[in-house]
């Protein structure tokens, strides 16, 4: 952008001419539309396929509309809302929503980061106990949440129960007796090798320089992790939970198969489902779809502002 | 650098909701396209079925139709009750029009006859002189019309009994009568219940079909109803205390460990394996504790489903076949639906998997065959009995204004009694009180009952 030297010898009078801020901005202007043409064919297909169907939904919540009486649609104005709002299944589903990710993005994290901590030493048959950790990630939701209700869960020919008897310990309904912890367990098994992943890329990435440095230095190994490789590891960390949370808030598997949203487990999107499979009120369903895309911008709004270094402005790092 | 971090919370922001909105609006409308074309000759018939036993031999069974019928292929797509029953509604509902032939519960046929969602079937069956429609049950055949018209034929007809292993009851010299009292049955299973194996397996699923299939039953024989004759809910009612409170004191002192993820084919395992010894459930599943493969075939007894007040509770069920006003194929789909409800396909189970396999509870020919009568010495005649003796017309000791046994039919039932299951749930893993329960499903069962009041 800045004025380069040219074979013809320049004048200061061109110099003056080509720097006069209009130009300047025409000329930024310019290029700008010439990005922004790149960049439009990808936005309107966005456009298309989101904000359409979107607005498609607002339209649904606010008719009246169930499917069990397909004769009876009429426009509702804000019923649905109403309905939606003080029912009194938003608060406890919202509640369910944000405790089951909390936790399970929490442990995920911590065992994540055990097994990136692990696997990231050198070893005989790194490269097998790789592929197996990695495994629960690959296995599809449904068939996972399958695998532990009759395997793991069941109280007859569950394995863990099996393991309490030989332990003489008392046997655990768990999901009548604990369903969040049955989901719980379930996320946390299926998202561990997912943080592992993240997690274990930031440790390659990591500078083995500056820990030979640490250790010169006399840093313990505790001291190096927790001074050196944690705060390095943040950003992957931040990634992690960010994209774990945003799977696992609309995780519907797990609960549908092991608890049916008994016991507190009734997520939003398991309520949603609910609303729109069980009661097949579509108009309902649709509002409870609207409250939940305002309640998640605003949540990720904030929380993208404040709480994730990774998005902010990259002078700090 | 703020321009740069709006713009970021921005677009993550319309991620979101371009997320959000992607699962709302798949959820919200289901399209279609899941029938391929009928050209060319060749025919693809796409089945939603149930996940049990007899319709699984249907699927097994499908490539005899396929050889006898060229050009013609059957799809079968197999869900759990739960789910074939939200899945088959949207799309029926919707005139998506996926399905050709769907298998839909006796709660199911009546409202979508009415509501024209379905073909009507009497022409087609009437004319057919082989195919003997008088010979399907009448309590089944009654409760598949509306308004005169078959609209769906039954596959299987069902009532509940109490199965029972006779080797356990006898160890603990338990004997219990061809029609005994929840009482008595509540106090054998406490007798027999060990540690590593239940007395008795009860439903505890959280689903209108599943808990609430046995437990209205149970309501019912105690005096309770879910609606009066003027659509009043009446769940609030020192019966349905008493009903509710004596399903969960049995399953506390005797029932299987963990009730919420117990329903029809877990507490089957369960008896199979020798870790319940008693059962209260669809009496299609004696059939399947004496199938050829099963370890406690000739060890089960059978017997009326148990009552307190009423003479009767077992409960009328039937899964039939039928087809959605939508589909594109109609002529091939009642081919395959007769072909599925005949004499020649009971004839063909039998031959081809085993006469214990046959679906029951369908045709009263079934009965009358010498190999069937002796494959199903053991259930068959308490089936026809009890099957014969319930009434639909008032199942309980009050009367009611629907026609039915272990449901409501009216369209928000499946609603209704989804939200009290969980409810009920919640009380039985002793997470709430049975007032709290029973008081919040009672309002919710009002508001659907305003909608029905005259």
């Amino acid at each position: 952008m800045t004025t380069t030297t040219t074979t013809t010898q320049p004048t200061e009078l061109d110099d003056v001419r080509a720097v006069t801020a209009t130009d300047k901005r025409r000329l930024q202007r310019k290029e700008l539309w010439r990005n922004r043409s790149l960049v439009l064919p990808a936005v309107i297909f966005l456009i298309l396929l989101t904000q359409i169907p979107f607005l498609t939904t607002i339209g649904f919540s606010l008719t009246k509309w169930n499917l069990l009486y397909p004769n009876e649609r009429a426009f509702a104005g804000f019923d649905n809302y109403t309905s939606a709002l003080t029912s009194g299944d938003l608060w406890p589903s919202i509640v369910a929503t944000v405790l089951i990710t909390a936790f399970s993005v929490t442990l995920a994290v911590l065992f994540g980061l055990l097994f990136a901590v692990l696997l990231d030493r050198q070893f005989h048959g790194r490269a097998v106990a790789r592929t197996l950790m990695i495994t629960p990630f690959l296995i599809m939701p449904a068939a996972a949440a399958l695998i532990w209700k009759y395997s793991m869960f069941d109280t007859n020919i569950g394995m863990l129960n099996w393991l309490f008897r030989a332990l003489h310990l008392p046997v655990v309904s768990w999901s009548t007796e604990h369903p969040m912890m049955t989901v719980v367990i379930v996320l946390t098994w299926q998202f561990t090798p997912f943080m592992m992943l993240i997690l274990l890329a930031g440790l390659q990435g990591q500078d083995k320089g500056i820990l030979e440095a640490a250790q010169v230095d006399g840093a313990g190994t505790w001291r190096t992790f927790t001074w050196i490789t944690l705060p390095h590891l943040r950003m992957y960390i931040e990634i992690g939970v960010l994209l774990g949370s945003v799977i696992i808030l609309q995780v519907f598997d797990p609960i549908a198969i092991l608890t049916k949203g008994t016991g507190g487990t009734k997520t939003l999107a398991y309520l949603l489902y609910e609303r729109a499979f069980i009661g097949l009120d579509v108009g309902q369903a649709a509002a409870y779809g609207v409250v939940t895309v305002i309640l998640t911008i605003i949540v990720a709004t904030i929380a993208l502002k404040s709480v994730f270094k990774v998005f902010m402005a990259g002078g700090s790092r | 650098m703020l321009a740069n971090k709006r713009m970021l919370a921005l677009g993550t922001g319309a991620v979101a909701v371009a997320m959000t909105v992607a699962a709302c609006s798949s959820g919200a409308v289901q399209s279609g396209g899941g029938s391929t074309g009928a050209g060319g000759g060749s025919v693809t018939l796409n089945v939603a079925t149930v996940n049990n036993g007899q319709m699984k031999d249907m699927e097994k069974l499908k490539t005899e139709y396929e050889k006898a019928n060229p050009g013609t292929k059957v799809n079968f797509q197999v869900m759990e009750e739960g789910d074939l029953r939200a899945a088959v509604t949207a799309d029926v509902a919707s005139g998506a029009g996926q399905y050709d032939i769907v298998t839909i519960g006796a709660y199911e046929t009546p409202q979508w006859g009415s509501n024209g969602w379905l073909v009507d079937l009497t022409p087609e069956l009437q004319s057919d002189a082989s195919y003997d429609v008088n010979d399907l049950l009448p309590p089944v055949r009654d409760v598949n019309t509306f308004d005169g018209k078959l609209f769906a034929v039954p596959f299987y007809g069902e009532s509940s009994i109490l199965m029972y292993n006779k080797e356990v009851l006898d160890k603990a010299g338990v004997k219990l009568s061809q029609n005994p009292t929840w009482q008595e049955v509540a106090d054998a299973a406490k007798k027999v219940n060990t540690p590593d194996r239940a007395g008795i397996c009860m439903r505890g699923k959280p689903g209108w079909g599943d808990l609430f299939a046995p437990l209205t039953t149970v309501v019912q024989t105690f005096g309770g109803s879910w609606y009066d004759s003027s659509w009043k809910a009446t769940v609030n009612t020192p019966e349905w205390k008493e009903a509710v409170s004596f399903y969960k004191k049995m399953l506390d002192d005797s029932g299987e460990k963990d009730p919420v993820s117990y329903s029809f084919n877990e507490c089957l395992t369960a008896l199979k394996e020798g870790k319940a010894a008693m059962w209260a459930d669809a009496s299609v599943a004696a059939s399947m504790l004496e199938a050829a493969d099963s370890p406690v075939k000739g060890k089960m007894g059978y017997a009326h489903m148990p009552v307190n007040k009423t003479k009767e509770s077992g409960w009328l069920w039937s899964w039939n076949l039928a087809i959605p006003a939508s589909t594109k194929q109609k002529d091939a789909a009642v081919k395959f639906v007769k072909w599925a409800t005949s004499k020649d396909y009971i004839k063909l189970v039998g031959t081809k998997i085993g006469w214990s396999n046959v679906p029951p509870g369908s045709r009263t020919s079934t009965y009358e065959l010498p190999e069937y009568k002796d494959a199903a010495k053991a259930y068959a005649p308490i089936t026809l009995d009890v099957m014969s003796s319930v009434n639909p017309k008032q199942p309980g000791v009050n009367p009611q204004p629907w026609v039915g046994i272990q449901y409501v039919s009216i369209p928000e039932f499946q609603d209704v009694g989804n939200q009290c299951a969980q409810l009920v749930a919640d009380y039985l893993a002793n997470r709430g009180t049975i007032d709290d329960a029973l008081g919040k499903c009672q309002s919710i069962a009002q508001q659907a009952g305003d909608k029905h009041k005259k």
